[in-house]
């Protein structure tokens, strides 16, 4: 613990909070956009917006799992569970997400659907093996942090010769993700932010090199950066400077776990598992070309949109429900007329309320007085 | 059939809640030995007891928990300590307890006579007796093993009057120890989420602690234990009832370095972990430093720590100034804690 202990030490957080106020020009403004839910939270969970200049905004991205699954993909898990009658098992946070007509994975399960939260694919499989006479389905959310694992128990449940284990999958891309906020405006002429707080366990696995031609394209600086406090101050120092400089590089500042490559290992099994879909629907960046990924026909036997037929939804999202914005970075959870009246952590009514990790959560949980 | 109970084989069975021969058996064999004492013994269906003057206090609680078992305590004893301290948060000495059982066809006679042995000791190292008591047994599958009801009753000292609407800005928060044993330790021995941890659960009563922190202060202005919820749930709670805000100094909580690791690990927030043997106490700042000592002299509060203040807040917020500098709500919680995706 020691090891995190100097990543949260205020004498040093007050240190780099004085070289940010020391280095950003009082003429210019930042607005850098934290890719992560992680980072979301950390940001509050530490107080750090208390520690910058009022000229240095953080602007919170799309990158949490559960906000940026559409409603449709979430219906689809619950007839999978209600109609298919399989054992659904999820993730706790997808559990309380709403679909359409106010249902959710929770609420079907109190109606007698069989689902199961769980912490690791691997409980899936063995929940399979368990219940040789009932139809098991993973329910896989997350982007290339939680892929690898899922392919992991795809190569596991073909080894054992499964019938009765598939995989309903939902995997998405980060870079594209980033494109789908950064493109729009360039196209439009407009910046909507300076630089950005690049993913952390993400880029674990993809490795840094995944966002250069991103921040070239775009001439956004990117700075890869960890999970503790001082790990997002510090990124933030570092992209100052850059903007400071009109430079627009990939910094690693968390190269204790982030290398060029990333784990090649982890991208060799996502690779004879799953291959890019065309298209993906997100929540609040609409239809992008291959930015997800399904399962390879090889594995089609796992594959729960291969074994079920799954109706169409016809899931609508509340209209004044603001978490599509929210998710591009153009409006705060705060802007929301919804935000801590009709929607609230105990009532979410847009996905970005559900997840700890997600905006409007944790604008709930730890700043919404402010 | 022999009515003889096989507590090294032997199982639950719908007999034993059924009021007849097998159940009194049941009872006479496991329960009133455990327990023993006059008033249980009189055998009534309810304990007749002379009341001293002055006030009484009254608590109930179901406890439900899984694992049944677990390091630092069993729900035998968690049924016991959880009664006793609610008891005692108001300044009572806690005298009698009832224990109401719900019992699962099919549940090993072993692991119930583990558990009411369990019983027994806490409520002798508590100073309480169990004086009246229940039985029902459920078919198999329409319960979880046991549930256990207790009910406690005590005596209040007339100089006490410990409320949550006593608490005023001003105030210093003082606990008694570290926070989030009980809850890690739980979740560690969750059947899909075991993982390493040298923790045992703070299960503990805290009628001897309680009696020397109101020896010292009677004026005591609120106490509370902080179970379910965590310490974020309790002063929540407080804040609410007494129309204040509150600050905390993250620095000064103490939280063991296994149990903020497992948070870390699982992405939870110690303040939000259950506790079984601790409680927040407010008192006027003039008098915190002499609770304090009183507190650190007992070993059941030798890690106490004043971990902030009452302040005045129309908004009746908790804040807390993290060590990293920034300040931030703690907020209520929303349903069960769930770890995170990534």
């Amino acid at each position: 613990m020691k090891y995190i202990d100097e990543f949260r030490n205020g004498d040093y957080a007050a240190e780099v909070a004085r070289r940010i106020h020391a280095e950003a020009d009082p003429g210019r403004r930042y607005r850098f956009m934290e890719f992560c839910g992680g980072h979301t939270h950390t940001l509050f969970r530490y107080g750090i917006p208390d520690l910058l200049p009022a000229n240095v905004n953080m602007i919170h991205g799309p990158g949490c799992p559960v906000c940026v699954l559409p409603m449709a993909r979430i219906d689809a898990a619950i007839e999978l569970a209600v109609r298919h009658q399989v054992i659904l098992c999820s993730y706790g946070d997808m559990l309380r997400v709403p679909g359409a007509h106010r249902t959710s994975l929770l609420k079907a399960k109190a109606q007698g659907a069989d689902v199961r939260m769980l912490y690791s694919p691997a409980d899936a499989l063995r929940i399979a093996q368990e219940n040789p006479q009932r139809q098991v389905v993973f329910f896989a959310i997350g982007f290339e942090t939680t892929t690898p694992p899922t392919a992991a128990v795809l190569l596991k449940a073909r080894q054992l010769a499964l019938k009765n284990f598939s995989v309903f999958c939902n995997h998405v891309l980060t870079p594209p993700a980033i494109t789908g906020i950064l493109e729009p405006a360039q196209q439009a002429g407009e910046r909507i932010i300076e630089g950005l707080v690049g993913p952390g366990h993400v880029s674990v696995i993809t490795g840094g090199g995944a966002y250069e031609s991103l921040a070239q394209r775009y001439h956004t600086p990117i700075v890869i950066a960890g999970f503790e406090p001082l790990d997002v101050l510090h990124a933030i120092l570092l992209l100052v400077r850059q903007c400071n400089e009109n430079r627009y590089e990939v910094e690693n500042q968390y190269s204790r776990a982030v290398t060029a490559c990333g784990n090649a290992k982890a991208q060799s099994m996502v690779a004879q598992t799953m291959t890019l879909r065309d298209r993906f629907e997100w929540r609040g960046l609409g239809w992008m070309p291959h930015s997800a990924l399904e399962i390879r026909p090889e594995f089609a036997d796992f594959d729960a949109e291969a074994r079920f037929e799954l109706s169409p939804s016809d899931a609508r999202e509340n209209r004044a429900c603001e978490c599509p914005a929210v998710l591009r970075g153009a409006k705060s959870p705060t802007d929301c007329k919804l935000f801590a009246t009709l929607c609230t952590p105990d009532n979410p009514i847009g996905a970005c309320m559900v997840s700890s990790e997600g905006a409007c959560a944790a604008h709930f949980s730890y700043g919404h007085t402010r | 059939m022999s009515l003889d109970n096989d507590f090294s084989h032997g199982c639950v069975e719908m007999i034993h809640g059924g009021g007849g021969r097998a159940m009194r058996r049941l009872i006479e064999d496991l329960f009133l030995q455990a327990f023993d004492n006059p008033l249980l013994r009189a055998g009534d269906d309810q304990a007749c007891f002379q009341a001293a003057p002055g006030r009484m206090v009254m608590t109930t609680d179901s406890h439900v928990i899984s694992p049944l078992f677990f390091p630092g305590g069993d729900i035998g004893a968690l049924a016991v300590h959880g009664t006793v301290n609610d008891v005692c948060m108001s300044g009572a000495t806690p005298l009698y307890l009832s224990a109401a059982f719900i019992l699962e066809e099919g549940f090993p006679l072993r692991d119930l006579r583990r558990i009411v042995l369990s019983m027994a000791a806490a409520a002798q190292e508590a100073g309480v007796a169990i004086v009246t008591g229940d039985t029902k047994v459920v078919e198999r599958g329409k319960g979880d093993g046991v549930f256990i009801t207790t009910t406690g009753v005590g005596r209040l000292p007339d100089e006490v009057h410990c409320s949550a609407a006593r608490v005023a800005a001003g105030d210093k928060i003082l606990v008694n120890g570290f926070l989030g044993d009980h809850g890690v330790t739980i979740l560690s021995q969750r059947e899909n989420l075991t993982f390493e941890a040298n923790l045992r659960s703070d299960s503990q009563s805290l009628q001897d602690l309680v009696a020397a922190m109101v020896a010292v202060a009677p004026d005591i202005h609120c106490m509370r234990d902080p179970t379910r919820g965590g310490l974020a749930a309790t002063l929540n709670e407080i804040s609410q009832q007494a129309n204040v805000g509150m600050r905390l100094h993250e620095k000064a909580i103490p939280v063991r370095q296994e149990v903020r690791a497992a948070c870390e690990f699982l992405g939870l927030d110690p303040l939000y972990v259950a506790n079984e043997g601790k409680l927040v106490a407010f008192c006027a700042p003039e008098r915190a430093d002499a609770l304090l000592q009183v507190m650190q002299s007992h070993p059941k509060g030798c890690d106490a720590a004043i971990i902030g203040e009452v302040i005045e807040d129309e908004r009746r917020l908790v804040r807390l100034r993290t060590g990293f500098g920034g300040e931030r709500v703690v907020d209520w919680r929303s349903g069960d804690p769930l770890p995170r995706i990534c």
